[in-house]
């Protein structure tokens, strides 16, 4: 049953992604990037991530996702520019991301798996808040830190007159 | 995991990256760029998951929390200034961007 579910999702994910990349219009971009963050949500819960699963859906699939769609809806941007045609940057692009994939997937050949069995409460919104306020507390307030800055900036930059 | 090992999803988080990258260095619409950097945030969380699933301890689940937190922040300061450069050049191709380029 797993193993059929992470098959499913994870050609879903890769579909998505790639219609992310082919899609002409940005809208067509954004909604293909919508089903990434959902497959990609349902892998998580795969790796027993509960907590994590969620927040992707509820930040990556809800809140960012708006903010995209927002800002195309704002610009009311077309279809993109001129049509999907092999280009010189295209071809390079195509050969440096193929050879960083062969490269990744050689790196990460020597990590065999542990399979270790999941720890009681592993993932829960428990066991992730526990340690977010005791061991990293200190990240946690930067974050916090790092959330009111970029929200100051970003009415900064894109109001017309400050 | 049965069945499905950590390589499975290592090799997924590798894929995904890599469509990323290929989406910043092919399109130029800077939305678009935009969405592979995301593409790319996203491997790196399925990347800090999938080892802590293996090794059984999940403190690998707050850095990927954290990757959340802060793509929100970059997501908001970059939209922004996207907003800015559309609004004094009328286009969002990265092409034509090109004041500060040699």
């Amino acid at each position: 049953m797993t193993t059929f579910l992470f098959y499913l999702f994870a050609v879903l994910t890769v579909v998505a992604a790639a219609g992310v990349i082919a899609a002409r219009s940005p809208i067509y971009s954004a909604m293909s990037l919508v089903g990434t963050f959902f497959s990609l949500a349902a892998i998580y819960a795969l790796l027993l991530a509960h907590t994590i699963a969620v927040l992707q859906v509820l930040v990556y699939a809800g809140a960012i996702m708006v903010l995209f769609l927002f800002v195309i809806m704002l610009l009311s941007l077309g279809e993109s520019v001129g049509p999907a045609k092999v280009t010189f940057p295209g071809v390079v692009g195509g050969i440096a991301s193929a050879a960083l994939f062969a490269l990744l997937v050689v790196a990460m050949r020597p990590f065999a798996p542990v399979s270790a069995p999941a720890a009681a409460g592993f993932g829960t919104l428990r066991s992730i808040g526990a340690q977010l306020y005791t061991q990293w507390l200190a990240p946690f307030e930067a974050v916090s830190l790092l959330l009111l800055v970029a929200m100051v900036g970003a009415v900064v930059v894109a109001k017309s007159r400050v | 995991m049965d069945g499905i090992t950590l390589q499975h999803y290592l090799f997924l988080a590798a894929l995904l990256f890599s469509l990323g990258v290929f989406g910043v260095l092919v399109r130029r619409n800077a939305l678009v760029v935009f969405m592979c950097v995301e593409l790319m945030l996203n491997a790196s969380n399925l990347t800090f998951l999938a080892f802590a699933r293996d090794s059984g301890v999940d403190v690998g689940h707050l850095p990927a929390l954290f990757v959340i937190a802060v793509a929100a922040a970059e997501a908001a300061i970059g939209l922004a200034i996207i907003i800015a450069v559309f609004r004094s050049r009328g286009t969002l191709n990265v092409d034509d961007i090109r004041t500060m380029r040699l």
